[in-house]
């Protein structure tokens, strides 16, 4: 009875949670964070098979063997039984084990630094190249191939990988698409690596998760998936922005709170890389990521 | 001309500096501080009490009263974080939605940081130095640590660096760079003021004494453990404190290598952690988590001591899976050291290396679960009374697990990338770090309480307490594990989402149960010194317990035992309780005994200590030297103290024995039935 009052209870808070949920990783809208949830409830699945005993034995125990009940089988002494010890040692090391596996193949499915060459993302459109670039309290988004870029807004193709660069150009900070997927920091004077896609067309928040100074909470951005065709379409408008120069980026870099999303109809073409090179001695490519390539 | 010399004498101090802050709240915690401090000067004063509080307690060299000490520390900074956490969840639900600021961003950066740094260094370490302090000895049989004078300056240091601290309160701003200090933030380019450096300071000064305390530790288990107590006869919070003292001897040093080097970034600019010329901050995470992940287990290991020792006094039960327990204990502490890069699974590094740290953490798991296990099992065929300690150790149990399950979360990458820096994380720790560390302190403040007062905290109280922290935690917490799902971020002054709101509103109510309960505890502290004839316990034994600890009058003697005493088991005292006499009179020779004599040098250490960091704060740099000058030439003093030990002769030794144990012979031995009431004098009748 106790047993099925405790798992009706479970359920409804994990029903409850589903609804609640909405906007973060339970809710996803890409492959990525699709993985990431259904790992999610993997994982609390495997480790209810160690705590819910927890809840199930403690209650009883404490009813049945407290003071003023005088049970009858009290046994001062008993401390060890060997079967009983074979269990709660090999349990954990079993769902551990299983949960090693699931971790192994999970963590390589989403390697941020993978392309996405994999489930439910059409194949075809190789992946889009986006540069993101951190700044106080901004992000830059540079379209390499479209040669534009925005600030606080990121406009992408629904369906198709976006194969991010990231770094920062100001202390550190972490790119994070809660719905999407992610997350990677961007450092001065590094390179990390980042692969997301959007299921379908939408919008959904992204930020930055890593405190760099009192306006932290307000750089967050738009994520705009749009149909391939009117995400060219949108390309093609933004060309007709204003250009951005050096001394338009010096001005960026400053640390401040842009008011609404901007639009740069032109990028010098190798700035992620003058960013990234403007530290010199930390230009290295990223270590350990690039050790395993 | 002018600012020149003001330069010489007071470096960058302002007198803007000093005590008018950004908002009111920072200025009202500013001047409380200096009020506070003129009361408890006045009332030394008034009271006459200075002489007292030197001799009896500055100068002491006594573990028990060095264990006394630390615990006062941690409660008076709790009692500072509580109410910041307070301040903070506050200023999150009211600006929520786009509403108004309590607090500035600024300010609430501060906020953030000191919380974590306080409850952290100041907070749960004293805490866990104090009771192993305390206990250690008495519980191996010992009459005081290998090193007192060593102890009693590891004290010194963590008080100093409490001081500057709070100091930093009214002089001045604190950092805003997280309890974590991650460069380059923490570096001049981005945060130029004082903050950083008080940060630094303070966490060095009590880093260095922490490290002391913990060598301390390790060597008194291994060398002054009386006759017959094999290593496997200890009880298990021995255990414990020697796998946290191990694990301080190789953590702390990292942690302060890894300031002193910010320090010299911020200082002489060198550029080891600096965005571009060579500096690289991943060499600071590393360094930090190298002491930051074994640090958790340093937090938590003496709690799990103390649930061990809890839970089996008042389950009337030995142990159950001694060896299981220490073997789980062992495993954890090495792996511990395995594991630091989970927390910077974000920073880039391969899918591999992901996979490797994330199943190491995982590992931890499996002793921690069987801990679980084997306490349960120790309640299982016991005769389980629900004293305010036990409830406590209940609550912990049931949301440990749960806190383990987010941790196994957080110990995956894949969910890692979508949690990491999300309130889900923030949840977690204080998930591990309440219910598991801080009311096992709690529950071993209660436990012991008696031990070293020599009468019981008043057990109504108690209970109100634990159902205030209970509540209060579940509230506070549960909300944030849903929050960090939905995408809420840790350290953000304010959230745009409407949906986080109710979450804000529950999550505050939480904050104010805990700081409730917080409050219930000094209620229950007061009310219990005042009724404090009719609590007396001094036989020492209110609990039927089980170690040697309570084979001593309450409070025990500077000596602790009159004779070292022999083992044959573990829980010898409660064996001997079953089966022998322990109170039969002790005839035969007693020896004179040699003690620690009284010193004022650590204390004259600390306040250098304080003089020299003020300094460097500040940039005073002829304070910073004296205070450096002056540490270095009160501990070379220490070395022309011939005269470091006094000796209580025999005569004194076995009258007071004779006079305990024929009083507890007299004294009557109480059933468990009845031990809340007056008639426990601490003698226990054994259960049967
Ligand atoms: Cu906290
Ligand atoms: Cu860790």
């Amino acid at each position: 009875m106790a047993g099925r009052l405790s798992s009706l209870t479970l359920f409804i808070a994990l029903t409850g949670c589903a609804q609640v949920h909405s906007g973060g990783m339970l809710d996803p809208a890409g492959p990525v964070a699709q993985v990431q949830r259904d790992h999610f409830l993997i994982v609390v699945a495997l480790v209810a098979i160690v705590i819910v005993p927890v809840f199930l034995a403690l209650p009883w125990i404490l009813w049945r063997y407290r003071l003023s009940r005088k049970s009858t089988d009290y046994k001062p002494d008993w401390d060890f039984d060997r079967r009983i010890e074979w269990v709660i040692w090999g349990v954990p090391v079993l769902v551990v084990a299983v949960l090693a596996a699931v971790l192994w193949i999970n963590v390589h499915r989403i390697d941020p630094y993978r392309p996405l060459a994999l489930q439910g993302v059409p194949q075809g459109a190789p992946p889009l190249p986006v540069q993101a670039v951190g700044l106080d309290w901004k992000w830059l988004f540079i379209y390499p191939e479209q040669g534009i870029a925005t600030v606080d807004e990121l406009v992408v193709p629904a369906g198709r990988d976006i194969a991010f660069d990231l770094t920062a150009d100001g202390p550190m900070m972490s790119f994070y698409v809660p719905r999407l997927g992610g997350q990677i920091y961007a450092m001065a004077g590094m390179r990390t690596q980042l692969h997301l896609a959007a299921d379908a067309p939408g919008g959904f928040r992204g930020l930055n998760t890593q405190y760099n100074g009192v306006d932290f909470h307000r750089q967050s951005f738009r994520v705009r998936a749009l149909p391939p065709r009117e995400f060219a379409a949108w390309a093609a408008r933004a060309r007709s922005a204003p250009p951005l120069d050096v001394a338009r980026y010096a001005k960026l870099v400053e640390p401040s709170v842009t008011a609404r999303p901007l639009v740069f109809g032109r990028v010098e073409p190798d700035l992620f890389a003058k960013v990234i090179g403007k530290y010199e001695g930390g230009s290295a490519p990223h270590h350990m990521a690039q050790a395993a390539r | 001309m002018i600012s020149g010399l003001s330069y010489w004498i007071f470096g960058r101090l302002e007198w803007s500096d000093l005590l008018i802050k950004s908002n009111a709240i920072a200025t009202g915690a500013s001047c409380m501080v200096v009020i506070v401090a003129i009361a408890i000067v006045a009332l030394l004063t008034w009271t006459g009490r200075w002489g007292w509080l030197w001799r009896e307690w500055l100068t002491s060299l006594d573990h028990k009263r060095i264990g006394i000490m630390y615990i006062v520390i941690s409660f008076i900074m709790m009692a500072r974080a509580i109410a910041e956490a307070m301040v903070m969840r506050t200023q999150q639900a009211m600006a929520a939605g786009g509403g108004t600021d309590l607090v500035g961003a600024e300010h609430f950066g501060q906020l953030f940081t000191t919380h974590g740094t306080v409850m952290i260094f100041f907070v749960a370490m004293p805490f866990l130095s104090g009771l192993i302090n305390y206990l250690l000895p008495l519980q191996i049989g010992a009459r005081d640590l290998s090193f007192p004078f060593m102890n009693a300056v590891g004290l010194a240091l963590t008080w100093a660096g409490a001081v500057l601290i709070m100091v930093s309160l009214t002089v001045g701003d604190f950092s805003t760079g997280g309890w974590s200090a991650y460069p380059p933030f923490t570096e001049l380019a981005f945060s130029p003021g004082e903050g950083v450096d008080y940060w630094i300071w303070s966490v060095t000064l009590t880093g260095i004494g922490t490290t002391l305390t913990g060598i301390n530790f390790a060597v008194t288990i291994y060398k002054e453990r009386c006759p017959g107590m094999h290593l496997m006869r200890m009880p298990l919070f021995c255990w414990t404190a020697l796998c946290t003292a191990i694990l301080i001897v190789f953590a702390l040093p990292p942690l302060t290598v890894a300031s002193s080097l910010l320090a010299l970034d911020r200082y002489l600019d060198f550029h080891f952690f600096t965005n571009g010329s060579g500096g690289n901050m991943m060499n600071y995470a590393n360094l930090f988590w190298l002491f930051g992940h074994p640090e958790v287990y340093i937090l938590i290991l003496p709690a799990f001591g103390v649930w061990s020792e809890v839970i089996s006094t008042f389950s009337g039960k030995r142990l159950y899976g001694y060896r299981s327990l220490v073997l789980a204990t062992m495993c954890i502490a090495v792996l511990s050291f395995t594991v630091w890069m989970h927390h910077f699974f974000t920073m880039g590094q391969s899918a591999n290396v992901n996979a490797a740290f994330g199943f190491a953490t995982m590992l931890i798991g499996i002793p921690t679960g069987v801990k679980v296990y084997d306490w349960i099992l120790t309640m299982y065929r016991g005769r389980i009374r629900f004293s305010a300690p036990m409830l406590f150790a209940i609550t912990f149990l049931f949301s440990f697990v749960v806190g383990g399950l987010s941790g196994i979360l957080l110990s995956n990458a894949p969910t890692d990338f979508a949690m990491h820096n999300s309130l889900f994380l923030v949840a977690h720790f204080h998930n591990m770090l309440i219910p598991g560390t801080l009311f096992g302190f709690i529950a071993g403040y209660m436990y012991w309480f008696p031990k070293a007062f020599g009468f019981r905290l008043d057990e109504r109280w108690g209970r109100i307490a634990w159902g205030l922290w209970t509540a209060g935690f579940f509230a506070a917490f549960a909300p944030l594990y849903s929050l960090g799902l939905m995408g809420a971020m840790r350290r953000t002054s304010q959230t745009y989402d409407p949906a986080y709101e109710p979450f804000l509103y529950v999550a505050l109510v939480g904050a104010a149960l805990l700081f409730a309960g917080f409050v219930a505890l000094v209620v229950q502290l007061v009310v219990s010194t005042r009724h404090r004839d009719r609590l007396a316990v001094p036989i020492g034994d209110p609990w039927d317990g089980r170690a040697l600890e309570w084979f001593t009058p309450s409070p025990p003697p500077e000596w602790n035992f009159a004779r070292l005493p022999q083992v044959e088991c573990i829980d010898a005292f409660a064996r001997e309780k079953r089966e022998g006499d322990p109170y039969a009179p002790q005839d035969g020779d007693y020896a004179d005994i040699e003690m620690p004599r009284n010193t004022g040098l650590p204390t004259l250490i600390g306040m250098a200590g304080i003089a020299c960091a003020f300094g460097l704060v500040w940039h005073i740099w002829w304070m910073a030297i004296v205070g450096f000058v002056a540490m270095w030439g009160f501990l070379v003093a220490r070395s022309f103290e011939s005269r470091t030990t006094r000796t209580i002769p025999a005569a004194t030794v076995r009258e007071a024995n004779e006079a305990w144990l024929s009083r507890a012979r007299m004294a009557r031995a109480v059933p468990r039935e009845i031990e809340f009431t007056a008639a426990n004098t601490g003698r226990a009748e054994p259960l049967a």
